[in-house]
């Protein structure tokens, strides 16, 4: 419980000194906004399919955005040496910035879900699911930019590192084309990634009962993510500390 | 007194090379004892370790009772650290990185913000409290950066070389705020290479270089050392090689100091060395002054370390503080 609210401290810390700031915000916006109306001029009638998935990569670059610098920038700055004195362990301070992360990751999405959904016209047809699986999405993409982030050196290979995983994910996961009409073999690269599910999910619940995969087990393999990531993390996070230090 | 810190042996290596090679000590309660010593000594490497940030390769440390590798967490609650360079978070004010601290340290709710303004008010930042951090002076962000360590009323406070890189006054104010600190109970463990520095503000003082202690005692016995010598202190046109040559064939001399145009002579026996010495420099030099001074601790450390003083007048390139 200690370990919770201390995390949320640090979370709290980092969505007021780096987060919340305009221009950040203003990106993360932006980005999927010009992915909708791109797609929007050139099929106008299919957006409603796309809606979801755009939702899908705007949790994604936002979650990912910060968190896979962070770590790396602070202990550039040596701002993670306060964190390391104080009597906190290494997983509360992984937690405290994955929160982080994905509450800012959040927010945008909820931004984003509020003027694309009304607008396209559409209704959430089952909401808890659509919560869970944000909320999932939320962590799981954070902790993929917070894998990044422990694991590089410096704050350029970081971001390099995360494009590198991002872009291919716009077009492998569902987004603008369905997993199941790709050709052989890339819905095998598909189903390696974390986005597949939740465009998978978020689809079945915006839209109904469409998509390919039973929500359970989209819902079981990002739990499943959630958890490998953050094991990984924490481990390599530990070992590059004390290495380091 | 009890021993609120004790080292055994501790040792840390980088490589091949021992940063802290073997040491051993204990801090009282309540004392402020200091680490003196050039770049490089290992003074940095030794706080580091006892504050858990940096594990030891060899030995052990108990900081407030607590084994520093077996109980880190409870070694942390207890203790402020103060890096060398004042590295708070640029873009929070003074209130909310005290703030934050004390949410990291566990203080409880009602009492996070009474005790941050507190720290504002005994540091003289309290006008400064909602500016930034970066937007602070350079001696405004070492005071809160020593108040942020003491946000959750440590017993101990580390503070890795508290006045360098400021200024005479806020070096001095500095001083004034850590003798009050020590008032109210803080154990205090500082590092310096300043040797005033170290004699006007500690208890005891250990003198490292290369990674071992060299001396440990109080500045007064320390200064005993050198008691009965007394210093000649000659100024030159110039210092020939000729002159350094025969000078160090003089019997008599504790030690002999050669800096720019000044020879600095520790001597017992005033009256037999000084004749000889004349001798020789009237040879190759136009002797200017000749003073005979008493020893100072600054004096004591070139006894006892065989170095040069001005090696811990040497100061780091300023680092950028954050
Ligand atoms: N992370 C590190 N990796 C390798 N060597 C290191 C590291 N940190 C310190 N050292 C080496 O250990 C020795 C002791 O360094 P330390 O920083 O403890 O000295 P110090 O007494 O604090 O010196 P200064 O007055 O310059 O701060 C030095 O030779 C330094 O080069
Ligand atoms: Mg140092």
């Amino acid at each position: 419980m200690k370990e919770l609210s201390k995390a949320y401290f640090i979370a709290k810390k980092d969505l007021s000194a780096y987060y919340l700031k305009p221009p950040l915000i203003s990106w993360g916006l932006m980005l999927p906004i010009a992915f909708a109306l791109a797609f929007y001029f050139r099929h106008p009638s299919g957006i409603k399919e796309v809606v979801p998935g755009i939702i899908g990569l705007t949790l994604l670059f936002s979650c990912t955005s910060m968190a896979a610098i962070v770590i790396t920038f602070e202990k550039r700055i040596g701002a993670m040496e306060r964190l390391l004195l104080a009597p906190l362990n290494f997983r509360t301070i992984l937690l405290g910035k994955t929160l982080g992360s994905t509450l800012f990751g959040l927010m945008v999405a909820v931004l984003i879900s509020l003027i694309l959904i009304p607008l396209m016209g559409l209704h959430i047809k089952h909401f808890w699911a659509f919560v869970s699986i944000y909320i999932l999405s939320g962590l799981t993409f954070s902790l993929l930019g917070i894998l990044i982030s422990v694991g590089v050196k410096e704050v350029f290979e970081a971001m390099t590192m995360s494009n590198f995983f991002r872009f291919p994910m716009i077009f492998l996961c569902g987004v603008f084309f369905p997993v199941s009409e790709m050709p052989f073999p890339l819905p095998v690269l598909s189903y390696l990634l974390p986005l597949t599910y939740s465009v998978d999910g978020l689809k079945h619940s915006v839209l109904g009962d469409n998509a390919t995969i039973p929500l359970y087990l989209d819902v079981f393999i990002l739990v499943g993510f959630m958890f490998s990531l953050f094991s990984l993390s924490l481990f390599i996070f530990k070992k590059r500390i004390r290495q380091e230090l | 007194m009890d021993n609120i810190i004790q080292v055994r042996e501790l040792t840390k290596f980088y490589g091949n090379n021992p940063a802290v090679d073997h040491i051993s000590f204990d801090i009282k309660e309540g004392e402020i004892f200091g680490f003196l010593g050039p770049n490089g000594a290992g003074k940095t490497t030794t706080i580091r370790i006892l504050a858990g940030l940096s594990q030891p390769s060899f030995g052990f440390a108990l900081v407030n009772g607590h084994d520093v590798l077996k109980e880190p967490l409870k070694v942390k609650k207890t203790i402020g650290f103060v890096p060398e360079t004042s590295n708070l978070y640029g873009e929070l004010t003074s209130f909310k990185n005290l703030n934050y601290h004390a949410e990291l340290y566990g203080v409880p709710k009602r009492e996070r913000r009474t005790r941050s303004l507190n720290l504002l008010k005994e540091f003289n930042l309290i006008e400064h409290q909602e500016k930034p951090f970066q937007t602070l002076s350079r001696g405004f962000k070492r005071r809160l950066t020593i108040a942020t360590a003491l946000v959750h009323d440590p017993k101990i406070l580390f503070l890795d070389e508290p006045t360098t890189g400021l200024d005479v006054m806020s070096a001095r104010d500095l001083r004034k705020l850590i003798k009050n600190l020590k008032k109210k109970g803080v154990t205090i463990f500082l590092t310096t290479h300043y040797i005033p520095e170290a004699e006007s503000l500690c208890d005891r003082i250990a003198v490292i270089v290369k990674g071992k202690i060299r001396v440990m005692d109080t500045p007064e016995n320390i200064k005993a050392q050198v008691k009965d010598t007394e210093i000649l202190e000659i100024a030159l046109d110039q210092v020939t090689e000729e002159i350094k040559n025969q000078l160090s064939s003089v019997k008599g001399f504790e030690a002999l100091v050669i800096s720019d145009n000044q020879i600095r002579i520790h001597t017992k026996r005033i009256d037999q060395i000084i004749l000889p010495v004349i001798e020789i420099l009237k040879q190759g030099a136009q002797i200017k002054t000749i003073n005979t001074v008493t020893p100072t601790l600054e004096d004591a450390f070139v006894k006892i370390t065989g170095l040069d003083s001005d090696i811990m007048k040497i100061n780091k390139p300023e680092k950028a503080s954050v």
